[in-house]
C-alpha cells in the first residue's frame, strides 16, 4: 500500500484538530456545543482572502516566498484574519449566546448556533458566491522524502505551523493564569467566580483562542484545498469526532483525536473506498467510547 | 463598633424575588474574632453567608468590610475587596494539582510574589506541602478541606468566611479542621463561620450568633452560649431531631 496517506491523512488531521480545540474549549467553558465553529473556519478564510486582495490592491504583486506558494501577504492576512475571526466569535457570543445562556437552558443556545452556522454561511454565499475560489492557482511540485511518500514546502509548511500553534496553546492552558483560570472555569464555574476569576474575561478569551485557531484551519484548507462557504460545515462532525475522541476539555486530546480521524479517514479512502470515509471515522469514534467512554484524555467528573 | 471588620445590617437575600431567606439578619465581626452562626436547619445560615460573599442576590440591608460598603459587589471581586469564602461542598477544583489550585487563587498578588506566598502556605500546611503535585480530587476530605482554606487564605483576606468547614467530615477530621481554624486565628486572622456542629464550633469560637427563620435572634459569648437556656429553646428542639435523623450528628 501507499503510505501517501499518512501524510494526507496529518494535514486533515492538523485542520481537524485546530478546529476541535475551538470545539472542546467551548463544550467545557462554556457547555454547549457550538454548531457554527465550523463556519469561523469557512469565515476566517474569506476573511484573510479579502486581506489578502487588499494588501495586492495596495502593494501590488509581491512575489511568493520561494519554495512556497504564496508570500507575506498571506501571513500578514492570516494573523489579520486570526484576529477578525477572533473578534467574530467575540460579537456572535455578545449579541447571541450569551443571552440565551443566561436564561440557562443549553439546547436553546445549541440551536441557536445552529442558526448562526446557517446565517454565517449564508452571508458567505451572498458576498462571495458559492463558487470555489482559491489563495493561489499556482501548482507546486511535491517532494519525494521516501517510502513512496510526496510532499508540497506548503504541506510542512502548515504540519509546522499546526504544531506550534498547538504547543503554543497547550503552554497557555497549563502554565500560564489566564490558562489555569479556563481549566478552573470548566471544572467548578462557582468555585472559579469565588477564587476571584472573572469570568466573562475568560469567557472572552476562549472565544478569541477557538475563532483564531479555526482561522487558521480554514485558510489550511484554503490554501491545500480550496476556499467555499460549505468548507467549515463539511469539517464539523469530524471536529467534533475529534473533540469527544480526544476527551472533552483536553486540547492535546482534541489534536490527537483529529490526527487519528484524519488519518483513518485518509487511510480509509486508500484502502476501502472514498464513499467509506466518513464511516471509518465514526466506527472509530464508536469503538473508542465503547472501552472508554470519557475519550482518550478524558477525566473522569469526581 | 470601630474595629468592626465585617458589618451586617438588617440584611435580607434569597434567590427567587419576594421570597427572602435572610430576613433582616444583622451581625457584627470584629478584628480577630472568631464569629459563629448557629441556628437549626433552613434558618438561612448558608444563604446569610453566600449573600455577604455576593451569591446570593441581595434586596435590603449593607454588607461592610472595613467600613467599605461591599454589598451585592459581583462575587469574583470579593477577594480583592478582602473577604475570601469558603463553600461547603466542591470547594476545591478536582482535576487541578494542589500547587495549581492555590496558584489559580492568587490572581490579585502581583505574579512576583505567587511563589514566595504559596511556599507560605505550605510551610503552614504540611500536609499539603507533600502533596503538591497532586490532583487535587484524590486527597483525603480533611486534606481537601485543607486545601480549600489555604486557598482561601493566600490572598491576605481581611475575614476568611467558611461555610460549614466540618461537614461529610470524619469525627477524625472534625477536629483536625476545627484545631485549623483555631490556628489560623492566632496567626490574626478575622474568621465568621456557618456551622451545624455547635459543640465544636463553639470550642473554637469567640461569639456566636443563633440565626432563626432567616433573622439573628440571639447573641452571645460562645463558651457560655452552650448552657445559654434561650439558645436551648431556639435551637434545641431542632437540634434533638437533627442528630436522630441523621444519626451520626454530633
Amino acid at each position: 500500500m501507499n503510505l501517501q496517506f499518512v501524510i494526507d491523512g496529518l494535514l486533515a488531521g492538523s485542520m481537524i484538530g485546530l478546529g476541535a480545540i475551538g470545539v472542546t474549549l467551548t463544550y467545557s467553558i462554556l457547555r454547549f456545543s457550538n454548531f457554527a465553529h465550523g463556519d469561523f473556519m469557512a469565515w476566517g478564510a474569506y476573511a484573510t482572502l479579502a486581506v489578502v486582495g487588499a494588501i495586492g490592491a495596495m502593494f501590488g504583486k509581491i512575489a511568493p516566498i520561494a519554495p512556497l506558494s504564496f508570500g507575506w501577504p498571506l501571513i500578514a492576512a492570516l494573523i489579520i484574519g486570526m484576529a477578525i475571526t477572533g473578534l467574530l466569535a467575540l460579537l456572535l457570543d455578545l449579541v447571541l449566546f450569551a443571552r440565551l445562556r443566561a436564561k440557562g437552558q443549553a439546547i436553546i443556545v445549541v440551536m441557536a448556533s445552529f442558526g448562526a452556522s446557517m446565517a454565517l454561511r449564508s452571508l458567505l454565499e451572498f458576498v462571495f458566491t458559492s463558487r470555489p475560489t482559491y489563495f493561489s492557482r499556482a501548482i507546486q511540485i511535491a517532494m519525494p522524502v521516501g517510502f513512496g511518500i510526496r510532499v508540497t514546502p506548503d504541506q510542512i509548511a502548515l504540519l509546522l505551523l499546526t504544531a506550534v500553534l498547538v504547543l503554543g496553546v497547550h503552554f497557555l492552558m497549563t502554565r500560564t493564569q489566564t490558562g489555569r483560570s479556563m481549566q478552573a472555569l470548566s471544572q467548578n464555574a462557582a468555585l472559579a467566580r469565588i477564587v476571584g476569576i472573572d469570568v466573562a474575561k475568560v469567557v472572552r478569551v476562549t472565544w478569541i483562542i477557538g475563532g483564531a485557531l479555526a482561522c487558521v484551519a480554514g485558510v489550511m484548507i484554503g490554501i491545500l484545498i480550496q476556499i467555499r462557504p460549505f468548507m467549515g460545515f463539511d469539517m464539523l462532525l469530524p471536529m467534533f469526532a475529534a473533540a469527544i475522541l480526544g476527551g472533552i476539555g483536553s486540547v492535546p486530546g482534541a489534536v490527537l483525536g483529529g490526527l487519528i480521524i484524519g488519518l483513518a479517514e485518509a487511510g480509509a479512502v486508500q484502502l476501502i473506498g472514498a464513499e467509506w470515509r466518513a464511516a471509518v471515522s465514526f466506527i472509530i469514534l464508536m469503538a473508542v467510547l465503547f472501552v472508554r467512554p470519557i475519550g482518550l484524555f478524558g477525566v473522569r467528573e469526581r | 463598633m470601630s474595629q468592626a471588620v465585617l458589618d451586617v445590617r438588617d440584611l435580607e437575600a434569597g434567590y427567587e424575588p419576594g421570597v427572602p431567606i435572610v430576613r433582616g439578619a444583622s451581625i457584627i465581626v470584629n478584628k480577630g474574632e472568631i464569629v459563629v452562626v448557629l441556628g437549626p436547619n433552613g434558618a438561612g445560615k448558608s444563604s446569610l453567608i453566600k449573600a455577604i460573599a455576593g451569591l446570593v442576590p441581595i434586596t435590603r440591608g449593607t454588607v461592610l468590610l472595613d467600613g467599605k460598603d461591599i454589598t451585592a459587589a459581583p462575587a469574583h471581586t470579593m477577594v480583592r475587596l478582602g473577604l475570601a469564602f469558603v463553600p461547603q461542598t466542591e470547594n476545591i477544583f478536582p482535576l487541578m494539582s494542589v500547587e495549581d489550585n492555590l496558584r489559580v487563587a492568587c490572581g490579585i498578588l502581583k505574579p512576583r510574589e505567587t511563589p514566595a506566598r504559596i511556599e507560605e502556605m505550605y510551610a503552614a500546611f504540611p500536609d499539603l506541602a507533600r502533596q503538591r503535585k497532586t490532583v487535587a480530587g484524590n486527597l483525603s476530605g480533611g486534606q481537601r478541606q485543607m486545601l480549600a482554606v489555604a486557598r482561601a487564605l493566600i490572598v491576605h483576606p481581611k475575614v476568611l468566611v467558611l461555610d460549614e468547614p466540618s461537614a461529610g467530615l470524619s469525627p477524625k477530621f472534625v477536629s483536625t479542621v476545627f484545631e485549623m481554624l483555631a490556628g489560623i486565628r492566632k496567626s490574626g486572622v478575622t474568621i465568621l463561620l456557618v456551622e451545624q456542629n455547635a459543640r465544636a464550633a463553639l470550642a473554637i469560637g469567640d461569639r456566636a450568633y443563633v440565626l432563626v427563620e432567616g433573622k439573628d435572634r440571639h447573641e452571645g459569648v460562645a463558651s457560655e452560649l452552650w448552657n445559654d437556656p434561650v439558645v436551648a429553646e431556639l435551637y434545641l428542639g431542632q437540634r434533638r431531631l437533627d442528630s436522630e435523623s441523621k444519626g451520626s450528628a454530633a
